[in-house]
């Protein structure tokens, strides 16, 4: 049987006059206040930065030199550091705080409502709270001397161990950190996508014998996957971009061990006025992030329908 | 019987585990406020108050002795609120052109702005910061304010809960004779209350919290927002902990109390857009 829906149906093609243009001029009125800001503060930099990456943009000169920046930046030891840096964190950070939301969207699913709403208002607090705030409360609590953290490791009986200040455990520190508070959002994104998954699945899986696990692995996961494909893609972007927590706690340091890209970029724009070296490296990010992008999508998203 | 008793001890599991994993993010949260109501002197003492022995206003007075911690909070109010309620406004609109006009290039449009969300900050920054001091805009509100207002996240949201807006009721409107913004007035805006009220809750938090681009825009002090200054307090006096944690319970607390206000908005608002 043939339904009607399935017929191909070529569209006319219809060549766009200014009548068209005249006809939809209201249209035009309403996007025009957003989209003139839009043009003139995010797409015109958008170009230019494209532009800029191709000049030495300093102080002293602004000449167009080509390729050069990319040439330096990818033979620079410190970009290659930030780079690795920079995915050495969001690598560590989005799956850990990925497994924690979905562990806490799938306990607390079944409770009552007041129970999920409390755990979800608690989850999300560090969220609404900024990270320059986070950040200086998580310096005190790594501070060598006196911080909360090696308080409980000498009540342990362990050494008290310099967190930030050892480029082995600088790193680590900042990630379990970013764990411990974040995923909140992540949380309430994934409550909402389960709590759309029709209860009887769950309960015929149940008579059916299988156990916590098995639903997990067959219902709960495989239903949930284009909203696990979205916050993943929007973690990875938004973890590759961080800054604020490496501004206030480690300023790159000690020994660049915890420089990400995007620090890098403002060190190099805004301390040492490397405008169009800084232009390159962004750009380089961006196209990583577009790649990782595209990886995430191949890789989960083969049956997301959106 | 068996089963339920199963099933209460899964239940009494996860208890445990949310509320070990719940109190790892708020215990930082909770010392912050206990300690900037602690007498300085005690703030290195071990083990600390759970609830701080003889709490003092003293550190906060010691905050509000430095008048520019008010500048910077009018500051925050000032570029926070105007952006959002512009945000608001002008999302609204394009949001609708969008969802409900047709219009040559209208597709393309969306597009863009779909596209430029992936786009990280980075990109931006150092163009703009170059445009806005071409523009004599350095160190201004309009350098906090305007760039802020053309971010493209408010138009997508604007536009994906629109289009499910019944087309009869504007073309009723339409009949009954309503010219263009006066349908958008009377009819869209009432209709989309609750995709604004998220809009504006989302962009206000956004703004209050934002700290980089602050940073880079002004140079003054008396420029700074809440967030950019608490980083130089932060440098100025960089040990004294109990003073330090009063600025950031001072800082955290409008943030705070706007989501234990809009808690529902909150909650639900972030599944706008992310799911259709």
């Amino acid at each position: 049987m043939i339904y009607l829906e399935q017929i191909p149906v070529k569209p006319i093609k219809h060549k766009t006059t200014l009548n068209d243009v005249w006809r939809g001029r209201s249209g035009y009125l309403f996007i025009l206040p957003h989209f003139a800001l839009f043009a003139i503060f995010f797409l015109v930099p958008v170009g230019w930065g494209m532009y800029l990456s191709m000049f030495k943009y300093n102080v002293f000169s602004q000449t167009f030199i080509w390729f050069d920046n990319y040439k330096r930046i990818l033979s620079d030891w410190l970009f290659l550091k930030s780079l690795r840096n920079t995915f050495v964190y969001t690598f560590g950070v989005v799956p850990l705080w990925l497994g924690k939301a979905l562990l806490v969207t799938v306990l607390i699913y079944p409770f009552r409502k007041g129970i999920r709403t409390f755990f979800k208002a608690a989850f999300y607090l560090p969220h609404v709270t900024s990270t320059v705030i986070i950040s200086m409360i998580w310096l005190w609590v790594f501070n060598p001397n006196f911080g909360l953290l090696n308080y409980f490791m000498t009540v342990l009986g362990m050494e008290p161990v310099v967190w930030l200040g050892r480029s082995l455990t600088a790193m680590p520190s900042l990630i379990v950190m970013q764990v411990i508070m974040g995923g909140g959002s992540t949380i309430v994104l994934l409550s909402a996508a389960m709590a759309s998954i029709p209860e009887y699945y769950f309960e015929a899986a149940t008579l059916e014998g299988a156990g916590s696990w098995a639903i997990f692995r067959k219902i709960t996961v495989p239903l949930l996957k284009p909203t696990i494909l979205y916050a993943l893609v929007m973690g990875t972007i938004a973890n590759f971009q961080t800054f604020s927590n490496i501004y206030i706690m480690t300023s790159g340091g000690p020994e660049f061990s915890t420089t990400t890209i995007a620090y890098l970029i403002y060190e190099t724009a805004f301390k040492n006025y490397n405008l169009g070296l800084a232009s390159a490296m962004s750009m380089v990010m961006f196209g990583i992030l577009v790649v990782l992008g595209i990886v995430q999508f191949k890789w989960l998203g083969s049956n997301v329908e959106y | 019987m068996k089963a339920k008793t199963k099933t209460n001890i899964k239940k009494a599991i996860s208890l445990v585990i949310l509320a070990v994993l719940a109190s790892l993010a708020f215990i930082p949260l909770y010392w912050m406020v206990a300690t900037s109501f602690t007498q300085p002197s005690l703030t290195m003492k071990f083990p600390p108050d759970i609830i701080p022995k003889n709490p003092t206003l003293q550190n906060f007075e010691d905050l509000f002795e430095r008048r520019i911690i008010f500048r910077w909070t009018l500051n925050s109010f000032i570029v926070a609120g105007t952006v959002t309620l512009a945000q608001i406004f002008v999302c609204a609109m394009a949001g609708y052109a969008l969802a409900k006009k047709k219009f040559p290039g209208s597709k393309v449009i969306f597009s863009i702005y779909i596209a430029s969300m992936m786009i990280p900050t980075q990109v931006t920054l150092v163009p703009l910061y170059i445009l806005i001091s071409k523009m004599g805009m350095v160190d201004t509100y309009q350098a906090l304010i305007l760039p802020a207002i053309a971010a493209p996240f408010g138009v997508f949201l604007m536009r994906q809960f629109m289009v499910s807006v019944p087309t009869e009721i504007i073309e009723a409107a339409k009949i009954d004779g309503a010219s263009e913004f006066r349908t958008f007035a009377k009819i869209i805006v009432p209709i989309s209350k609750p995709a604004m009220a998220v809009l504006g809750i989302f962009t206000f938090m956004g703004q209050w919290n934002s700290f980089l681009w602050p940073l880079i825009v002004t140079n003054t002090s008396e420029m700074r927002t809440l967030q950019a200054g608490l980083s130089l307090l932060q440098e100025q006096v960089p040990m004294q902990y109990s003073y330090l944690m009063a600025s950031a319970t001072y800082s955290a607390i409008p943030m705070i109390i706007v989501f234990l206000a809009f808690q529902k908005y909150f909650l639900k608002g972030i599944t706008v857009g992310a799911i259709k």
